[in-house]
């Protein structure tokens, strides 16, 4: 059995009626890096709050790098990093000067402080502008600091809440190479996303969410297998054609999900008779994410 | 509020958001000590020359003198309760900072202690102002004097924790002129600051008295001119007691804003 960064089990929490969490049983094994996939609402960012007391539970066992939550949060969060998705950079300070308040925040000695600043600007690629203020950065250079903020301590755990949310296809796929490189080195992780593509990339294993709680867990071949089987059919044409098609499928006991401008049939392998015209392609864990969190079907 | 670590504050946990205010305060300390300390003085120069030119001497004081020392207590609370005020919504609000501090190992408690505490040390400090430009105006200092830097923290640290109990409870920073228009613009009036409690009717020096401002006031006074044991020792009980109890309220008031 492999030891756990995080375990949660039949966790709740509710503000006022809703539960935005709603019995979410999620693990992170020591060393991998685990992506929570789930649409907007789906309850990542509270699943997040929870992770550092900053929501406390209201039902439900939590522990984080084996201490129980939220009692012994403090324990945890000394030994955990945390990237926001909202940039909360001292934006009036420079790029070292953030770097070295989180350093002392996170309690490193004397001595290890200026040692771990520098590696932080090394891992933020921001060496040559230690001296600029925050606000003279790029976004991508403001992601890079904030991603290498929560790790001047060397945590054993990184939370990151959409990491690469609003930025331009380039510097995410820097902060890919950058995740990447962090994961390989045996820190954990644990990623909240809607980008798929994110998730499929970096992800050892995808907990899809939906209203609240965990709807599959796997790894994310594996899951494409599991929901959407190997090929979907992919038919195109106007709406009245689009439903027909719909109708029949499930006529045939086959499972769609339907895209803006097309049905994708999912699980069409080795079936051949009877379908309809359309293109073939490989099943995607888009597929298996629209399937189960109910996202765009109808 | 989050169980288990009650009355638990760990050193390095404050410690940590002491420097990152004083890092912070390293690029604006000129815009906060200006106003921290050029208001309360044109005050004392208005009502010093001001009203100095028709009141000769008040409880037996020049009138330079009994401003020149009452105005370190609205130094005091300029320096404190709106860098509070402003200052921990803003941070809360719109910088989220205090989400970053409290993902780090820093409890609300923590922070909210970090917070007052520093806005009371440069309280302590901004305090002192007016009182030196008495001096230069003619005030005769005194030993006394020195403890006036002490009386300011531990008065700052109240209106400190007044004001981020504010920013706590309120929802929007328009709320804010509220409680400057019905709570701190009359404390700040009626505190014998430019004039004594001892010329208003009876409820008003009661309520005087509850002011904590007053006892501030009177304990610079007290500084300047000569202690009154029994007396101050009161004042210092009563600031001691405005302290305790906003600060366990900003605590309360900010856990409940920060922590869902």
């Amino acid at each position: 059995m492999p030891r756990l960064a995080i375990r949660l089990r039949s966790v709740v929490k509710r503000y006022g009626p809703i539960a935005a969490v709603d019995g979410l049983d999620l693990e992170v094994p020591e060393g991998t890096c685990v992506g929570l996939l789930g649409p907007n609402g789906a309850g990542k960012s509270t699943t997040m709050r929870m992770l550092t007391a900053q929501a406390i539970a209201d039902a439900g066992e939590l522990e984080v790098l084996g201490f129980t939550l939220p009692h012994e949060s403090k324990q945890a969060r000394a030994q955990c990093g945390v990237v926001p998705q909202l940039d909360n950079l001292d934006t009036t300070l420079t790029v070292e000067q953030n770097l070295r308040v989180f350093a002392h925040l996170y309690r490193l000695g004397r001595a290890e402080r200026r040692p771990a600043v520098e590696r932080a600007l090394e891992i933020a690629n921001l060496v040559d502008r230690r001296d600029s203020k925050v606000d003279e950065l790029s976004g991508g250079m403001r992601r890079r600091l904030l991603i290498a903020r929560a790790l001047v301590h060397r945590p054993r755990l990184v939370l990151m809440d959409e990491p690469t949310v609003g930025l331009d296809p380039q510097v995410r796929q820097e902060l890919w190479a950058l995740i990447d490189a962090l994961r390989s080195e045996g820190t954990s992780i644990l990623m909240s996303t809607h980008y798929i593509e994110e998730a499929q990339r970096l992800a050892d294993t995808v907990t899809i969410m939906a209203e609240g709680r965990a709807v599959a867990s796997g790894r994310p071949a594996d899951l494409v297998v599991q929901h959407a089987g190997r090929e979907v059919l992919e038919v195109y044409g106007p709406p009245a054609r689009l439903a027909e098609v719909e109708a029949q499928a499930a006529g045939g006991g086959m499972r769609t999900r339907r895209t803006g401008t097309s049905v994708a049939l999912l699980g069409i392998d080795g079936r051949n008779g009877r379908l309809p015209e359309g293109e073939r392609r490989a099943a995607t864990l888009e597929d298996v994410f629209v399937l189960l969190t109910g996202e765009e079907v109808r | 509020m989050r169980t288990g670590t009650l009355g638990r504050l760990e050193g390095p946990a404050i410690r940590g958001v002491l420097v990152r205010e004083m890092i912070n305060f390293a690029s604006f300390w000129r815009s906060s000590a200006f106003s921290s300390t050029v208001e309360p003085t044109i005050y004392l120069l208005a009502f010093g020359f001001g009203f100095g030119s028709i009141v000769a001497r008040v409880n037996g004081l020049d009138y330079i003198d009994f401003v020149g020392t009452g105005i370190v207590a609205t130094a005091v609370l300029f320096a404190s309760v709106f860098p509070s005020m402003f200052g921990t919504f803003v941070k809360y609000k719109f910088q989220h900072t205090y989400d970053a501090i409290l993902a780090a190992p820093v409890d609300t408690e923590e922070l909210v202690t970090a917070e007052a505490l520093w806005i009371a040390l440069r309280a302590g400090v901004f305090g002192c102002v007016p009182l030196l430009v008495a001096v230069a105006f003619g005030l005769d200092a005194t030993p006394g004097m020195l403890l006036v830097p002490f009386i300011a923290f531990l008065a700052g640290f109240g209106w400190a924790s007044f004001g981020i109990m504010i920013a706590g409870l309120l929802r929007t920073i328009d709320n804010f002129s509220y409680v400057t228009s019905t709570v701190i613009t009359p404390m700040f009036l009626v505190a014998g600051t430019f004039f004594p409690l001892s010329g208003l009717p009876e409820w008003a020096q009661v309520a005087g008295n509850l002011n904590p401002l007053h006892h501030c006031v009177e304990l610079v006074r007290h500084a300047a001119f000569g202690f009154e044991p029994w007396a101050d020792l009161a004042h210092v009980g009563a600031l001691v007691a405005f302290g305790l109890v906003t600060w366990r309220l900003a605590i309360w008031a900010m856990t409940r804003k920060l922590v869902d």
